[in-house]
């Protein structure tokens, strides 16, 4: 018998129709005179609005993520990477994305892969700059590319303080990467439009961390599956107004549904959280969880990827980060405030030291009420497993029950599907629980 | 002959380490990647080591590294946790890749030796803000340097670092000269020992010693073959027994070998690039030689600019063919790879690629290589 009440989510079918025109405008820009770009889910995508209102980008990891989804033809597209040289322990959304222009296939609509006019990102991981300059190469040569490097050091309090320089750094690349744009695609750039766009940055990810915040409630009004076909908003495009309204609306139904008590599992019995990207083409593993009467309320990988947030040391908590008082007014103070806005991100922080990330997962398990942790260490993803094994063992020493297991995101051959299933009935009955029938 | 000095010095690292400090009263940082700004550590008169590898199986590093991260990651990690360096008093390193960096926060939290620095070294080193931001971060490691040493230091101290580290620069650079020659008189092997030892020595202490070799040089004779030109392409490569595999081969097959130069960070990418001297600001010209030095591959874009200096050491020395070594798990070389591979086949510079582990036996590569070299004396198809 249930628990608690459950209902679909009223918003889903927008979630899903704002997802499908996203990608489909990157594949039919050419047809409405526009432009396309490529890069990270982390380029901060605001600066390129300024070019206008036609300017549409695919965003590298959550297609590498689609196209994991489709087994055959991601065997197909990491098959090709792998005859061209590339190593096959490379980033797995990588390799996905190479094979996509290496077969010139286009893995959501399955036409052809649509040709970026040009490449911007950033770079904090080993390969993300390197990503761009070989997909550029891929395409012949002759896409431009520019990445803005945000490894300026962390954020505080895990430094003293942020430093002006570190700021500065990142945005004159930024004011730098403006007049790149407009030489490289002739375009004017549109300053009104740049600064709304920082501006929707912001009012996103601020957004969707107090969207993660209401998964503190029990029952959890969400669940990680479901999180994460809603995070990917903020991945596909932080500075996206229609996106950052749809974050509202969202907002105002968990909220409605956390105060009704509407759970995403209506067994939940224990609550769960998990680390990086899951392998995307076996979900059903949270499927198999909620038989157990668990439910992943998240992780700092969907809460941190699309929100921002800072980490009070005091509290032990992490908070929402608020939004500046105004808004920027010119050029240069809407790349020094979307440079310190991006430097913040919880998931850039792990990058300097493991230890920022365990207190920062620590500070989720305890908020987030979590009875275990689940760590994927995920062979796909060196910037997210970056740590893993030391987030683990102070996790432990934290008091919190840990359990890992081994697989990548997108790329099937690396993961075994039934002794994860077997890994995690173990864990799920150490916590106590019990297969429901 | 004093080129076995450096041997020496490699293998007796640790000794000669204490007995420095023991000597000097002053103190030792151990350091990672080869973008720490050494200058900095000798005005004030810390003496920076680079910590290495022992090519060893180990067992201690599983639960601390996730098993897709680099074996050299590994095994440098594995020094630290095997106390082999507990007389460090303290550990940096400059933001290369993220595998090294591992090593030196698991280093940083299970063997802490009371002082440490995590310098953000600019990855996009062809842009115009990377030399600002870069001076800005060695003001903040000058003051961590200050609480570390209790002293402060002058523009004097930095041009005392500068002048020390543009020396041992200017004697590799001319003792790579001799490699140039039809039959070199220092081998791979003696090279990798000579870049190697000063890695763990007081660079003044080393260069009288490099400087007597480079004399004895100039008339010293090898009495083996070369046999064929070897240009090694890679990451961080000194697994001296490699080398000493490649160049031995003619001793027990039809077919030899000897390396005459290297793109890798364990020598060229460390030393051919020199700080500009007598500038008004000390601290910004040691920032421009580090931005500007051959990139990391992790650093390398929006250009890749590192091909044309490999080619320029391919023609330079003559390579009769390059071995492209990747170490496992390797990222930011596994992205150039295959370009890098394609552009020396362009070029007329026969390739071959390995894939390596540093702590793994080098006996299955003798095979390959061997059969590599083979391949170079084939003038014509047989068919």
């Amino acid at each position: 018998m249930a628990k608690y009440p459950t209902e679909p989510l009223k918003c889903w079918p927008k979630a899903k129709e704002l997802r499908q025109q996203f990608y489909r405008n990157f594949s039919e820009a050419k047809e409405k005179g526009g432009i396309r770009w490529m890069g990270s889910a982390w380029a901060p995508d605001a600066v390129v609005r300024g070019l206008g209102k036609d300017v549409y980008s695919v965003t590298g990891e959550p297609y590498g993520a689609s196209c994991a989804f489709d087994k055959p033809l991601s065997a197909k597209f990491l098959s090709a990477a792998e005859n061209f040289g590339f190593a096959r322990d490379l980033c797995a959304y990588m390799r996905n994305y190479w094979g996509s222009i290496l077969c010139n296939e286009y893995a959501l609509d399955k036409g052809k892969f649509p040709k970026a006019d040009f490449a911007w990102s950033q770079h904090i991981c080993c390969s993300h700059a390197k990503w761009y300059q070989n997909a550029c190469e891929l395409e012949g040569g002759n896409v431009p590319l520019f990445c803005v490097d945000v490894g300026a050091g962390a954020y505080p309090p895990f430094e003293p303080e942020m430093y002006p320089h570190r700021i500065r750094y990142v945005a004159d690349q930024m004011m730098d990467g403006i007049e790149w744009m407009q030489k490289v695609t002739g375009r004017e750039y549109n300053d009104e439009l740049f600064l709304e766009a920082v501006w929707n940055d912001m009012r996103l990810t601020s957004k969707w961390a107090e969207i993660c915040m209401l998964n503190r409630a029990t029952p959890a009004p969400l669940d990680e599956k479901t999180i994460y076909s809603l995070y990917v908003f903020g991945v596909l495009e932080q500075s996206n107004a229609e996106f950052a309204d749809f974050y509202d609306e969202l907002y105002d139904e968990v909220k409605d549904r956390a105060a009704r008590g509407i759970a995403a599992v209506a067994n939940e019995k224990a609550r769960l959280m998990t680390d990086t990207q899951p392998p995307w083409g076996f979900l059903n593993i949270y499927r198999y969880m909620e038989k157990w009467g668990a439910v992943s309320v998240g992780s700092l990988y969907t809460f941190g990827l699309a929100g921002t947030w800072l980490y009070d040391e005091e509290k032990h908590d992490l908070i929402p980060r608020a939004m500046p008082d105004k808004k920027p007014a010119t050029r240069e103070e809407g790349c020094m405030m979307l440079a310190d806005w991006h430097l913040s991100k919880p998931e850039y922080q792990h990058f300097y030291h493991p230890e920022y990330k365990t207190k920062m997962m620590d500070a989720i398990a305890k908020n987030w009420k979590c009875d275990g942790v689940i760590l994927h260490y995920n062979r796909g993803c060196e910037g997210l497993t970056v740590g893993i094994a030391e987030n683990r063992l102070g996790l432990l020493e934290r008091g919190n029950k840990v359990m890992a297991y081994e697989g990548n995101m997108g790329d099937e051959r690396e993961f075994d599907e039934t002794a994860t299933i077997n890994r995690l009935s173990i864990f799920l009955e150490s916590l106590g629980l019990k297969i429901e029938d | 002959m004093a080129v076995e000095k450096f041997q020496e010095w490699y293998e007796n690292r640790h000794a000669y380490q204490t007995d420095w400090k023991k000597r000097t009263g002053s103190k030792i940082v151990g350091f990672f990647c080869t973008y720490t700004p050494e200058e900095i550590y000798y005005a004030f008169d810390i003496l920076p080591v680079r910590i290495l590898g022992s090519h060893e199986i180990q067992d201690v590093t599983e639960p601390h590294l996730f098993a897709m991260f680099c074996p050299f990651c590994r095994d440098v990690l594995a020094q630290g946790l095997k106390g082999r360096y507990d007389y460090l008093d303290g550990i940096t390193i400059a933001q290369s890749c993220i595998h090294l960096r591992q090593a030196y926060t698991s280093w940083e939290i299970h063997k802490n030796p009371g002082w440490s620095h995590y310098l953000p070294m600019p990855n996009h080193v062809q842009s115009p803000r990377a030399v600002p931001f870069l001076v800005g971060e060695y003001e903040i490691l000058i003051k961590r340097l200050e609480d570390l040493t209790g002293r402060k230091i002058t523009d004097s101290d930095l041009n005392k670092g500068i002048e020390i580290m543009n020396k041992v620069r200017r004697v590799m650079k001319d003792i790579y000269e001799f490699r140039k020659q039809d039959n070199p008189p220092i081998t791979g092997l003696e090279s990798m020992y000579m870049t190697c030892s000063q890695f763990f020595t007081d660079a003044r202490e080393w260069l009288p010693v490099a400087e007597e070799v480079k004399k004895e040089l100039e008339t010293r004779k090898l009495e083996r073959d070369p046999g064929k030109r070897l240009l090694i392409v890679g990451s961080e490569n000194d697994d001296i027994e490699f080398i000493r595999m490649v160049e031995t081969l003619g001793e027990r097959e039809s077919v030899g070998a000897t390396i005459v130069v290297e793109e890798h960070c364990t020598t060229t990418r460390y030393f051919w690039d020199e700080v500009e001297e007598g500038l008004d600001d000390p601290l910004t010209a040691i920032a421009d030689r580090y931005v500007s030095r051959t990139p990391c591959p992790s650093k390398d874009w929006p250009q890749r600019t590192r091909l044309q200096r490999i080619l320029k050491f391919a023609k330079d020395f003559n390579a009769d063919g390059a071995i492209v070594i990747q170490q496992k798990f390797c990222d930011p070389h596994e992205t150039d790879i295959p370009f890098i591979r394609k552009f020396l086949e362009e070029n007329d510079v026969p390739t071959y690629f390995l894939e390596f582990d540093v702590t793994t036996a080098v006996g299955p590569f003798a095979i390959r290589v061997e059969a590599f070299l083979e391949t170079l004396d084939q003038e014509d198809d047989l068919f």
